[in-house]
């Protein structure tokens, strides 16, 4: 327990100052949001309108960077993350909100089932080392070798252009309205088999070799073969004994790329213009849409850490090695 | 503990093993690891297994109980288990699958070393009891739960070490877990191997010890493998001494210690201060065990050998009687001084020591 709260702390601690260098990148920044704004709109725009957006923007005042720095621990608590230039003045809270389930739905499944179905195929290519099974793993590590952006290219080229059978952009179908209706999920999903497709091919190989190499490492371990020597069924020695310390690798580098997910996804979502937060983030690096970007880097840098949380205590419950006593 | 004598009872076979032979590799790249290894174990009987590192001795143990980890492979002989409850008897080589299983553990149990990476570091030391005793009797939990901490008791574990995981017992404790996890199912037969290697000496003692009292108590035959012959001359009935994954000698343990057949058993025993008795100039054996892959031709221990003669070189030395022949029936050695068919010189003093201390000094018996 004690560990667990030890792990919170640090984790605690490390976001608190994710946070505080959020803040504090952007103002080393030269120029200001106005002046970004003034830019976007190519001087369009008269003093007033000048002098109310330093107003809005709450740069009218001289104050400090400490008072800042609590104002806007105060507005993210509030989860105020500030206006997003791109599509001003939406606030960025609503813009996240409304971008991040789509890449959760999309990323997030096709992460764990890519996880779930690359380690399985390893701990089966792992156990079987030296037959047949072997064969597979050029194929393997042919995948693992290719760019995701070209992967993803290259699926648009035969599946939605060529032989036309899946939607080459969007994350639904544009006749429909957002809502819980089976209209409009049943568009998502047709959206989505493609991009998940790809991106469950370009993940699974590295789960497969990972899984493999380990099972293999982990079979030739004495207690493998008292498991053997006991007389235990074979699934059980495959998966109780072998597969079950091997995995301990794999695991944290699950939770790693689910804390990834949010911000590792850019490519994936560029080529299929999925409007998810990775999309959202590409815009906002083009139109230096700084309260957006701001608000984006926030949401990855949290989902990281809470990953890695995660990741630590699935750790410490599989691997009762890693519990520091005490 | 005293130096025990060889057992002389007409005690039935527990385990034969046969012509065995194991490769490592396949095809053209294989390594002959084992070659047509005869050994005989009976009932009650503790039989050690001796040679220096990579001499095929694990190799052995494994093979036999068709646990060989790729790219072993076993090319051919026979390994018959005669089980007195005849519940699995037969050639564990030919065994179905499930058959195999449900003699495993059962019937033949192997002790590892424990204190190395035998057990499991994910689970509790109890779990590990209790799946090996789930897979062969159907008992309910607690029952097996109590068998668990009843095993740790008998090797001297208090019970409540069943909830430890094994990163938190230390070596010596860890190799009793081991122990017991072997016997809890009272098999007949408990291989060891280098069950004490990697303890103290005042912990291997204790484990020793403690192996000779469970065996009295419950009537197991152990193959027991090391590389420690001064160990194995206190602890077993016999030895077999292997070298290059041949064995060279068979014989009780005290005739092994007293009377050494095979200039390599001379060897071993110069290599050791003895236990008792005289001070013995220690010698060791000069140069290194060979290369499986470039064999000598004919005898594989000729480039060591001091008494190497031509014929070492030509003809391959096979496992057969000494050279007094009918008085020592039941020991058998692989070398050509041994050999009447061949011709050799008479065998040196060293090799031809007689139980009553007599010395055939330059006689040759023949």
């Amino acid at each position: 327990m004690k560990y667990f709260l030890r792990r919170l702390g640090f984790y605690l601690f490390t976001a608190w100052a994710a946070i505080t260098l959020n803040f504090f990148i952007p103002r080393m920044l030269p120029g200001d949001p106005v002046q970004s704004l003034i830019n976007k709109f190519q001087g369009r725009l008269n003093t007033d309108a000048v002098e109310s957006l330093y107003v809005l923007f709450g740069l009218d005042e001289n104050r400090t960077v400490w008072q800042d720095y609590l104002a806007y621990l105060n507005n993210l608590f509030h989860g105020d993350l500030g206006i997003s230039f791109t599509y001003f003045p939406t606030p960025v809270t609503q813009i996240l909100t409304q971008s991040l389930p789509w890449t959760i739905a999309l990323v997030g499944l096709s992460t764990i089932i890519g996880f779930v179905l690359g380690t399985l195929a390893g701990v089966g290519l792992g156990w079987r080392r030296g037959t047949w099974a072997d064969n597979l793993l050029p194929i393997a590590n042919f995948f693992s070798a290719i760019p995701y952006f070209w992967l993803g290219i290259i699926a648009i080229a035969l599946f939605a252009v060529a032989w036309p059978a899946f939607p080459a952009a969007g994350g639904y179908d544009p006749g429909t309205l957002p809502g819980w209706n089976m209209e409009f999920i049943g568009g998502a999903i047709y959206h989505g088999i493609l991009p998940a497709l790809t991106i469950i091919i370009s993940s699974i190989s590295g789960w497969i070799l990972g899984m493999r190499n380990m099972m293999v490492t982990v079979s030739s371990e004495d207690y493998v073969t008292v498991a053997q020597a006991k007389g235990l069924p074979e699934r059980k020695v495959m998966f109780g004994y072998a597969a079950r310390n091997a995995v301990l690798p794999s695991i944290s580098g699950f939770a790693l790329s689910l804390g990834f997910i949010v911000g590792g996804t850019l490519v994936a979502e560029m080529v299929f213009s999925y409007p998810g937060i990775g999309y959202m983030l590409f815009q906002a690096i083009g139109s230096k849409d700084y309260p957006l970007m701001q608000g984006a880097f926030l949401v990855v840098t949290i989902s990281v850490l809470v990953a890695s949380m995660l990741a630590d205590f699935v750790y410490a419950f599989l691997d009762p090695r890693t519990r520091v006593e005490g | 503990m005293t130096i025990t004598t060889p057992q002389r009872t007409q005690a039935e076979p527990l385990l034969e093993i046969r012509n065995l032979s194991v490769d490592y590799g396949y095809d053209d790249d294989a390594v002959r690891a084992l070659s047509n290894v005869n050994l005989t174990l009976h009932r009650g009987e503790i039989l050690g297994l001796a040679g220096e590192s990579g001499c095929g001795k694990s190799t052995l143990a494994y093979a036999a109980t068709r646990l060989l980890p790729p790219p072993g492979v076993i090319t051919g002989g026979e390994v018959l288990f005669t089980s007195s409850r005849s519940r699995e008897s037969g050639d564990l080589l030919r065994m179905s699958d499930k058959q195999l299983r449900a003699q495993r553990w059962r019937d033949t149990a192997i002790v590892f070393q424990g204190s190395m990476n035998a057990l499991n570091p994910v689970y509790k030391v109890g779990k590990q009891l209790i799946d090996g005793i789930a897979a062969h009797e159907k008992m309910s939990r607690s029952a097996m739960r109590e068998r668990a901490a009843e095993l740790l008791t008998m090797v001297g574990i208090s019970a409540d070490r069943l909830d430890s995981y094994p990163h938190q017992l230390s070596g010596g404790m860890r190799q009793r877990v081991m122990i017991a996890m072997a016997l809890a199912l009272e098999p007949e037969l408990v291989i060891m191997d280098e069950p004490t290697t990697a303890l103290d000496v005042v912990m291997q003692r204790q484990i020793v010890e403690q192996i000779i009292e469970l065996k009295d108590k419950l009537g197991f035959s152990v193959i027991f493998i090391t590389h420690d012959v001064s160990l194995l001359i206190e602890l077993a009935d016999r030895i077999a001494i292997m070298y290059a994954g041949e064995i060279v000698e068979d014989a009780g343990s005290r005739e092994v210690y007293h009377e050494p057949r095979h200039p390599y058993t001379a060897g071993l025993l110069h290599s050791f201060p003895p236990l008792r008795g005289p001070k013995r100039e220690l010698g060791g054996i000069p140069g290194s065990p060979p290369d499986l892959l470039s064999l000598p031709s004919g005898c594989r221990f000729r480039t060591r050998c001091p008494y190497a003669v031509d014929a070492c070189a030509q003809l391959v030395p096979e496992l057969g009687g000494t050279v007094f022949g009918d008085e020592e029936p039941h020991r058998s050695v692989a070398c050509h001084l041994h050999d009447d068919a061949v011709d050799t010189p008479a065998v040196p003093a060293e090799l031809a020591v007689r139980p009553e201390g007599r010395t055939l000094l330059g006689v040759d018996p023949r």
